[in-house]
């Protein structure tokens, strides 16, 4: 059992060792609310991955999860992040790369066999591409399942939708009709998120909105 | 027939069939594509997502308290720890700080959910290998325990109760007291259920030395919970990073020797006797106070102070319309769920909605491993050893 003043410590010295080891992997590195987030090159992900593995101060031998996060409008738009946990040493570290659409991520999976379907829904959610994946199929949406759902730009209420036709005898898939349009509430007060300026606002200066 | 090949003899065919994705040893709706050998299992194919309702998506387009019920469908059998993980989440990222008195609640009824869920999974598991009668006295357990569900928070399973900062409501004195009348009793109906489980002939030689996870391949395959605790690693988050109050109670941590579904059976009936004791230690030192922090923005006014004051009244109508803003950065939670290490990887932007919310299912990496767990054994261990993984789709298909 740890303290958190013991954890933060822990932290900062797992830090300072893989920076210093794995310099030409590592981009950056930071903790942040008592996590160590490790930012490296993409590349580098398997040698990466089995250092923190073998490696005695880090032994981090579960990979407890990966998943992909989606920042349209960045240069490579999606982020790929691991996380694993050493449960000997009962310390955490967060890995990031970054990619794009068209570019894949070194497959994890000779180092843990768990990535394997981790990396199938990353995949299936995002189109993130995995090089040296055997069996790089979906997982979680429909057999035959078209564009990557988890994508900022993939609508909530998807593209198509299955319903049973009497006549047919079988499932069809239709393209999404709404009945009522999905009603997305811009909840933001005006004084705080919202962008656009309002009509007569202009001339309260300084731009938008009063702070 | 090929010249080349060794001949082929009458009966010597493997074949691939299909089991689920309606079976009722399936937990959900499984579709595994097995191949066989004679009844030798030699390549298992879960095929999984057919519960996938996209939680992570819909999350994304609502208000961090509007997120919240979405919780408890995940592993319905034990709603209320998913949410713990998600309220843990954005109290590590906002700095809330939970009430002391919130606190044991919440340990409570996260001990309530660990009973529940390994309930059914150690009578289902029976069920899965040939009994009918353990699953007819467990469930009469459930009942009485989703009973104290509702009379927390108004709803037999989908209970929305922990919200991020504490709890929705404090307890009726009276249930405190249901709760602890039903204690000892309950330790009596686990006696009973293991008389008719533990040593019955049948059920330990379909289950002893079935499904041996060895320690190097629970690490491999990324297990948590009973998984790698049935392997003899004595792992337990509520140990190794103790959230809430639990590094102030006197639990022990059982751990399996052989790593095989017995012994997996074993750590979750004794997981429940300790939960029972958990509970008991929290009702006996179950503070008074605030189950909520009070005079925070993200936390409903009290309806008396709505009453009267204009500020609190808008505070109520801000909070449950535009909710509040959770400041930008990630963060990392994770609780000791009945199943294993449930997490919440949350991304948030500085608005009122999540940017990115991963769940991590303890389940997810425990059927991944169906296929090396079952291959080399007979069919009809495969439901044997996917009872003791204890899979419930909610959480894994998400």
């Amino acid at each position: 059992m740890t303290t958190a003043s013991e954890r933060a410590l822990m932290s900062a010295e797992l830090k300072t060792h893989i920076v210093t080891v794995q310099k030409d992997a590592v981009l950056d590195a930071a903790i942040a609310h008592g996590e160590l987030t490790v930012t490296a090159r993409r590349g580098s992900v398997p040698s990466l991955m089995a250092f923190l593995k073998e490696d005695s101060l880090c032994r981090f031998e579960t990979l407890v999860d990966i998943c992909a996060v989606d920042r349209p409008g960045e240069a490579e738009r999606f982020e790929v992040v691991y996380h694993l946990l050493s449960m000997r040493l009962n310390q955490r570290v967060r890995v990031k790369v970054r990619t794009d659409e068209a570019t894949p991520v070194p497959s994890a999976i000779d180092v843990f066999p768990a990535a394997n379907w981790y990396e199938r829904e990353a995949f299936d959610m995002y189109g993130v591409l995995f090089s040296g994946h055997p069996d790089l199929r979906r997982i979680l949406t429909d057999y035959g399942f078209e564009g990557y759902p988890l994508r900022k730009d993939f609508p909530l209420s998807g593209r198509v939708e299955v319903r049973y036709d009497d006549t047919q005898k079988r499932v069809v898939y239709e393209p999404v009709k709404l009945v009522q349009e999905y009603r997305n509430f811009d909840f933001l007060s005006p004084w705080e998120g919202m962008q656009a300026v309002i009509p007569g606002d202009e001339k309260a200066g300084g731009g938008s909105g009063v702070k | 027939m090929a010249d080349d090949s060794a001949p082929i003899v009458e009966g010597d065919r493997k074949f691939t069939i299909n089991f689920g994705p309606q079976h009722p040893a399936a937990h959900g709706v499984l579709r595994l594509v097995l191949d066989l050998d004679g009844e030798i299992v030699d390549r298992v194919d879960p095929h999984i997502g057919l519960l996938h309702r996209g939680t992570e998506k819909l999350i994304e387009y609502k208000t961090f308290l509007q997120a919240l019920p979405y919780f408890d469908r995940l592993d319905y059998v034990a709603p209320m720890n998913q949410e713990h993980a998600y309220c843990l989440a954005i109290e590590k990222l906002a700095g809330i700080e939970v009430p002391r008195r919130a606190q044991f609640i919440r340990v409570i009824f996260s001990e309530i959910g660990r009973i529940l869920s390994h309930l059914l999974n150690v009578t289902t598991q029976a069920m899965d290998v040939g009994a009918l009668t353990p699953p007819l006295w467990g469930f009469e357990e459930r009942e009485k325990l989703m009973v104290f569900y509702e009379r927390a928070s108004g709803s037999r399973m989908h209970a929305a109760y922990f919200r991020p900062g504490g709890v929705h409501q404090d307890l009726p004195p009276d249930l405190i007291e249901d709760i602890h009348k039903f204690c000892d009793p309950f330790l009596k109906v686990l006696d009973d259920i293991e008389t008719l489980v533990t040593e019955n002939r049948i059920f330990k030689q379909r289950n002893v030395d079935i499904g041996v996870v060895s320690v190097p391949d629970a690490l491999a395959w990324g297990f948590s919970g009973v998984m790698v605790r049935g392997s003899g690693l004595a792992w337990d988050l509520r140990r190794a990073e103790p959230y809430e109050i639990y590094s102030e109670l006197d639990f022990r941590i059982p751990i399996g020797k052989n790593g095989d579904c017995w012994d997996r059976y074993l750590c979750r009936i004794e997981e429940m006797r300790e939960s029972v004791r958990i509970i008991l230690q929290c009702i006996d030192k179950l503070p008074v106070g605030p189950v909520l922090p009070e005079r925070s923005k993200f936390a409903p006014p009290r309806r008396s102070e709505m009453k009267t004051s204009m500020e609190a009244l808008i505070h109520h109508f801000k909070l449950y319309t535009e909710g509040f803003h959770v400041p930008a950065g990630e963060v990392y939670a994770c609780v000791e769920a009945p199943k294993g290490e449930f997490g919440v990887y949350l991304v948030a932007d500085g608005t009122n909605r999540p940017y990115r919310l991963k769940i991590k299912a303890p389940g997810y990496a425990h059927l991944q491993a169906m296929d090396p767990l079952c291959r080399g054994h007979m069919l009809a261990d495969v439901s044997a050893i996917l009872g003791s993984l204890d899979i419930v789709f909610g959480e894994i298909d998400r």
